[in-house]
C-alpha cells in the first residue's frame, strides 16, 4: 500500500476509507461497529458458528478471525449486497418461502455461505447440501427448512441458467 | 393426518403466512440487541469470579480506573438499592459483595470508549479471594452446611398418591443421570441502556419476559417503576436462557453512573456463564407393573442441582416430580424430589422445564418393564397411556383433549427409513472417523412425553393486549417478546381472523403496557395470543355498537366480515374502522390453577401437550460412533394455526433433544465450566441432525384454549431425547444410564 493512499477496505463494491488505528480490530468489529454494517454477526467470535460469514476475495472466511488491517485494499461481500437495489436473491426468497428463518441470527452468515456453494455446485444432493452448510449453527430451525430452502434455490438457479 | 398442503387454501389462522420479520432478517436489516448503537456510547464489560467459591477479602481498582478512556468501574458498593435479584424470589446479589458462590458471578463492572479499552481495565482490577472449598455435589448438598443463608434445598416436593403398599408382579429399577445442557441460542446477550437527564433509563435488550426483569431491576436501583423503562431488542434465540436477568442491572448502572448510553455484548465465554442452564438430574426409579403390563406403582428420587441461586429451581422440580411417571396411568406414586443448591452454576428454564430430565429416565424405565415382560414397548405404552379423565399423580383430573393413543399409534404406524447412503458422510463419525460398512448395527427406539403448558401452582398467569384504531388504521400492542418462535406471525394471522385484514401494524413491545408474561411454557400462543383475539373482538362488538346506533341495523361478525342480522347486507371489518378510532385493551387469564398440598396433591396445571418420538441410529459399538438416521414424530397440537412454523418448533425442538441425547454437555470439574465456547460444546450441526419426519399432528381441539390450540415449542424436545438413546441401547444392548450419551460410554462398555 503506497504511503500517500488512505487505507480503504473495498466492501460491496464501495471504497470505504478506514483509520489505522482500526488495523489491530476484527474485521467484524470494523464492518458492524466501524461502518454500521451489523448485518454480519457474531454468535461465537471464535470461527466456530459462521455467523460472520463474508467473502475476502471471493474465499469464504468467518470476518472474526480476520484482522481488520489484513483486509485493506481487500474486495469484501457481505450479505448487505445480497439484494442490492431491495430485490431479493434466489435464496433469500426461498429462506422466506420455506419457514427457514426463525431468530434470523444465522440468516445472514448461512446465506453468504450457500450463496458461495451454489455458485460452484448447482445439482447438490441433500448430503452435499448438509456437509457445505455444516460449519454455520442454528439453533432455532433444526436445518429440515435450511436444507429445503437450498435444494430450492438450487432448482431455481438450475432453470434460469437454463432458460437463457 | 395433517399435512401443510391442507391450510393453503384458507385465511387467517391456519394459514403458513409469512413471518413479518422475514425479509429484514435475510437481508441483514434486523435489529439485533448486538446492533444498537448511540451517539456518544460507552462499552460496558464484567469482572466475573474464576473460582466457585470464595471469600472476597480486597478488591483494587485503582490501576484500571487510570486507564485513559475509562469511565466507570463499579462493585456492589455502587448498587443503589437492594444488592439482590431473582425470577421466583430475589436471593442472588447483583454484584458479589462478600462471598463467591460459583464461577462466573459478576464482581465489578467497566464502562470504556472501546471494548479493548474495557478488557485491559477488567484485567487491571486487582481482587483478593481467600479461597473455599467448593460444594458441588447435589446430593450432598441436601444435608451440608448451607452455602447460603436460605440454605441449600431450594424446594422438597413430595407426591404421594394412592396406595403405598401396592405391589406388582414385576418389579423393576434404574438410576439414571442428566448433564447439564445449554441453550446456546445464537445471539448472545446484549443491550443498552440509555440515561435520562431525571435520573431515570431506557433499557433495550433481548429477554423473555420485560416485566419480571423490569421488577427485579427497579427494587436493585431503587427507582419507581415509571424510571426503568424496557423495550424488547431484537432476540437472537432464547429457549429459556433468557428468562433471567443478567446485564440489566449492570447496563443501567454503568449508563446512569457516566451519564452516557452504554452497549454490553457477552462473547460467548462470557454467554456460557452468564445465564442459567438445564439442571444436571440424579434420579432413582423403582416401577411395579402386571403381567400384562399394567403400570401399579412408581416410587421415584429426583434430585437437581441448582446451582448457587434460585432461580426457577422450584417450578422446574415442579414440573419433574409431577410428570415424573410420564403420559401413563399410574394408581399409585411415592415421588420425592429435591432442588438444592451447590457451588456450580445456577440453574433455572430450558425448554423442557424438569420434564426433560424425569421423560429421559421413565422412558427408559419403561422399555426395561416391556422387556422383563416380553411385550412390545410401543404396546407397553398403549396399555398404559392415559385418557380424558384419567387422574394424573397429582390428583387431578384431565379435562382436556389427551389424545395419547393416537400420537403413539400414528406413529408407531409411520414407515421406517431405508438402510444409509453409501456415503462416508452418512456413516456414523462422518468421513474424519474410520467407521467400516461391516461394523455398523442399527437400533430403534421409541419414546412417548407429556409437558404442562403455561405457569402453574396457582400463579397468576395473564398478559395484556392492545388493540388501537385511528381512523381505520389497526395497530396492536403486547409485551409478548418475539424470539424467533412467531407470535408477531400470529399476531397478523388474528386480526385477520377478527379484523378481515392482515395489514395492521405491531406496536414494539414494551413496559409502557401490562405484562404479556414470559415467552416460555409454551404459553404465548394461548396467553398473548388470547389476550390479542380478545382485544380484536372487543374492537369489533363496539363497531358493532357504533353501526347501530349509526345505522339502526344489527350485524354479526363472520371471520371479519360483518353480516346483517337479516342477511341482506354484508361489510368487511375492515372497511366498517375506516374513519373510526377505538382503543380497546383487554388482560387475559387462563383458568386459574391451585398449589400442591403437602401430599403433592392439587389442580396445578392448566393443560397438558404429548408427543411421541421414534429414532433409528446406526453405531460403530467398538469406536462408540452414533449416527442419527431419523427421528419421526407425532405430535398433539390442539390446532394447527400456523403449519410451517409448527414444522419450524418440531423440527428445531426435536434437535435440541438429540444434541442432549448425544453431544451437548457443560463439563463441570470442581464446579468451573471446562467448555464454554462452541468448538467444545457441541451443538447439532446440520450434519448431525437427521430429516425429520412428521407422522402426525393431532388435532383435537383444547377447551378454553384460543382456537383451540395447544403451545408446540416444547414437547419436541422431551422425548426425543430419550428415544435417541433407547436406539443406541437397540443397537447395542447396553444399559445407557446417563445422558449425553459419550463414544466412551458405548466403547468401553
Amino acid at each position: 500500500m503506497p504511503n500517500d493512499e488512505q487505507p480503504h477496505l473495498n466492501v460491496n463494491g464501495k471504497r470505504l476509507t478506514i483509520e489505522e488505528s482500526w488495523f489491530g480490530e476484527s474485521l467484524l468489529f470494523t464492518l458492524r461497529e466501524r461502518l454500521g454494517l451489523y448485518g454480519s454477526k457474531n454468535a461465537c467470535e471464535q470461527g466456530e458458528c459462521g455467523s460472520c460469514s463474508i467473502m475476502l476475495d471471493e474465499t469464504l472466511v468467518c470476518a472474526c478471525l480476520v484482522l481488520t488491517g489484513s483486509a485493506t485494499g481487500r474486495d469484501i461481500k457481505t450479505i448487505e449486497s445480497l439484494a442490492p437495489e431491495g430485490s431479493l436473491s434466489t435464496i433469500q426468497q426461498a429462506f422466506i418461502d420455506t419457514g427457514a428463518i426463525q431468530c434470523g441470527f444465522c440468516t445472514p452468515g448461512l446465506l453468504i455461505t450457500i450463496k458461495d456453494f451454489l455458485d460452484e455446485n448447482t445439482d447438490p444432493t441433500e448430503l452435499e447440501i448438509r456437509e457445505a452448510i455444516s460449519g454455520n449453527l442454528c439453533r432455532c430451525t433444526g436445518y429440515g427448512r435450511i436444507v429445503e430452502a437450498v435444494r430450492i434455490a438450487s432448482k431455481t438457479h438450475d432453470e434460469s441458467q437454463g432458460a437463457s | 393426518m395433517t399435512t401443510i398442503e391442507s391450510y393453503k387454501t384458507k385465511s387467517g389462522v391456519g394459514v403458513s403466512a409469512q413471518r413479518p420479520d422475514a425479509v429484514p432478517k435475510a437481508t441483514g436489516e434486523f435489529s439485533f440487541s448486538s446492533d444498537l448503537s448511540s451517539h456518544n456510547m460507552l462499552w460496558g464489560q464484567t469482572l466475573r469470579s474464576p473460582l466457585p467459591s470464595a471469600r472476597i477479602k480486597s478488591i483494587d481498582f485503582s490501576e484500571a480506573l487510570a486507564i485513559s478512556g475509562v469511565h466507570a468501574i463499579l462493585t456492589a458498593n455502587d448498587v443503589p438499592g437492594k444488592n439482590l435479584f431473582g425470577l421466583e424470589h430475589p436471593d442472588q446479589p447483583v454484584l458479589a459483595d462478600d462471598l463467591i458462590r460459583y464461577a462466573g458471578e459478576p464482581i465489578a463492572l467497566v464502562a470504556a470508549e472501546h471494548p479493548e479499552i474495557a478488557a485491559k481495565a477488567i484485567n487491571a482490577i486487582h481482587v483478593t479471594f481467600e479461597e473455599l472449598t467448593p460444594l458441588t455435589d447435589a446430593e450432598s448438598a441436601i444435608t451440608a452446611d448451607p452455602i447460603h443463608p436460605e440454605g441449600n434445598v431450594i424446594r422438597h416436593l413430595k407426591i404421594d398418591h394412592g396406595d403405598p403398599s401396592a405391589t406388582g408382579d414385576l418389579v423393576i429399577e434404574g438410576t439414571y443421570e442428566v448433564g447439564m445442557q445449554d441453550q446456546a441460542f445464537m445471539g448472545t446477550e446484549s443491550g443498552m441502556a440509555v440515561p435520562s437527564p431525571d435520573g431515570s433509563v431506557d433499557l433495550y435488550i433481548s429477554t423473555q419476559w420485560l416485566h419480571s426483569d423490569q421488577n427485579q431491576i427497579i427494587e436493585a436501583l431503587d427507582l419507581p417503576e415509571d424510571m426503568v423503562r424496557l423495550t424488547l431488542a431484537g432476540v437472537g434465540g432464547a429457549f429459556g436462557g433468557r428468562e433471567d436477568v443478567s446485564m440489566h442491572v449492570h447496563l443501567c448502572m454503568l449508563a446512569l453512573h457516566t451519564g452516557r448510553p452504554v452497549k454490553m455484548i457477552y462473547d460467548r465465554n462470557e454467554s456460557f456463564l452468564g445465564h442459567v442452564h438445564r439442571h444436571p438430574a440424579k434420579i432413582w426409579y423403582r416401577h411395579h407393573a402386571t403381567e400384562d403390563g399394567q403400570i401399579v406403582k412408581v416410587e421415584g428420587k429426583i434430585i437437581l442441582d441448582g446451582g448457587a441461586y434460585a432461580s426457577t429451581t422450584s417450578a422446574v422440580l415442579a414440573n419433574a416430580c409431577c410428570f415424573s411417571t410420564g403420559p401413563y396411568r399410574v394408581p399409585n406414586a411415592q415421588i420425592e424430589g429435591w432442588g438444592v443448591r451447590t457451588n456450580n452454576p445456577p440453574c433455572g428454564a430450558m425448554r423442557g422445564f424438569g420434564n426433560v430430565q424425569t421423560c429421559f429416565a421413565i422412558e427408559a424405565q419403561m422399555d426395561k418393564v416391556a422387556k422383563a415382560l416380553g411385550i412390545d414397548p410401543v404396546e407397553l405404552r398403549l396399555i398404559n397411556a392415559l385418557e380424558q379423565g384419567d387422574t394424573i399423580i397429582t390428583g387431578q383430573k384431565i379435562t382436556g383433549a389427551a389424545p395419547v393413543k393416537e400420537v403413539i399409534s400414528s406413529l408407531a404406524d409411520h414407515p421406517m427409513p431405508g438402510p444409509a447412503e453409501n456415503n462416508l458422510l452418512a456413516r456414523p463419525g462422518g468421513t474424519g472417523r474410520t467407521t467400516d460398512q461391516k461394523h455398523i448395527k442399527r437400533g430403534v427406539g421409541f419414546a412417548v412425553s407429556i409437558k404442562n403448558l403455561m405457569f402453574a401452582e396457582g400463579f397468576d398467569d395473564s398478559s395484556e393486549a392492545l388493540c388501537q384504531v385511528e381512523d381505520g388504521n389497526v395497530a396492536i400492542h403486547t409485551a409478548c417478546v418475539e424470539v424467533g418462535q412467531g407470535f408477531i406471525t400470529l399476531i397478523h394471522q388474528i386480526a385477520e381472523e377478527v379484523l378481515g385484514t392482515s395489514d395492521i401494524t405491531i406496536i414494539p413491545a414494551d413496559t409502557s403496557i401490562g405484562s404479556a408474561g414470559s415467552t416460555s411454557a409454551s404459553r404465548q400462543t394461548w396467553m398473548s395470543g388470547g389476550a390479542v383475539l380478545k382485544a380484536c373482538e372487543a374492537v369489533v362488538v363496539k363497531l358493532i355498537e357504533q353501526i347501530f346506533e349509526d345505522e339502526g341495523v344489527k350485524y354479526e361478525n363472520f371471520n371479519g366480515t360483518l353480516v346483517s342480522e337479516d342477511g341482506t347486507k354484508t361489510i368487511p371489518v375492515s372497511e366498517a374502522l375506516k374513519g373510526r378510532s377505538f382503543h380497546e385493551k383487554i388482560v387475559h387469564r387462563h383458568a386459574p390453577t391451585f398449589p400442591l398440598n403437602n401430599k403433592g396433591q392439587g389442580d396445578a396445571h392448566v393443560s397438558f401437550a404429548f408427543a411421541s418420538h421414534r429414532a433409528v441410529v446406526d453405531v460403530d459399538q467398538e469406536l462408540g460412533l452414533v449416527r442419527i438416521i431419523e427421528i419421526a414424530t407425532s405430535q398433539d397440537v390442539g390446532r394447527i394455526l400456523n403449519p410451517l412454523q409448527a414444522v419450524g418448533q418440531i423440527e428445531g425442538g426435536i434437535t435440541q433433544g438429540l444434541g442432549l441425547a448425544v453431544l451437548e454437555e457443560l463439563v463441570m470439574k470442581n464446579g468451573v465450566i471446562q467448555n464454554a465456547n462452541f468448538t467444545d460444546y457441541l451443538l447439532p450441526t446440520a450434519l448431525d441432525t437427521p430429516p425429520i419426519e412428521i407422522a402426525a399432528l393431532i388435532e383435537e381441539p383444547e377447551p378454553g384454549a384460543p382456537f383451540g390450540a395447544k403451545g408446540i415449542g416444547e414437547p419436541p424436545t422431551i422425548s426425543s431425547t430419550p428415544a435417541v438413546v433407547a436406539a443406541i441401547r437397540d443397537a447395542t444392548g447396553i444399559d445407557l444410564r446417563r445422558v449425553p450419551v459419550r463414544p466412551e460410554d458405548i466403547a468401553l462398555e
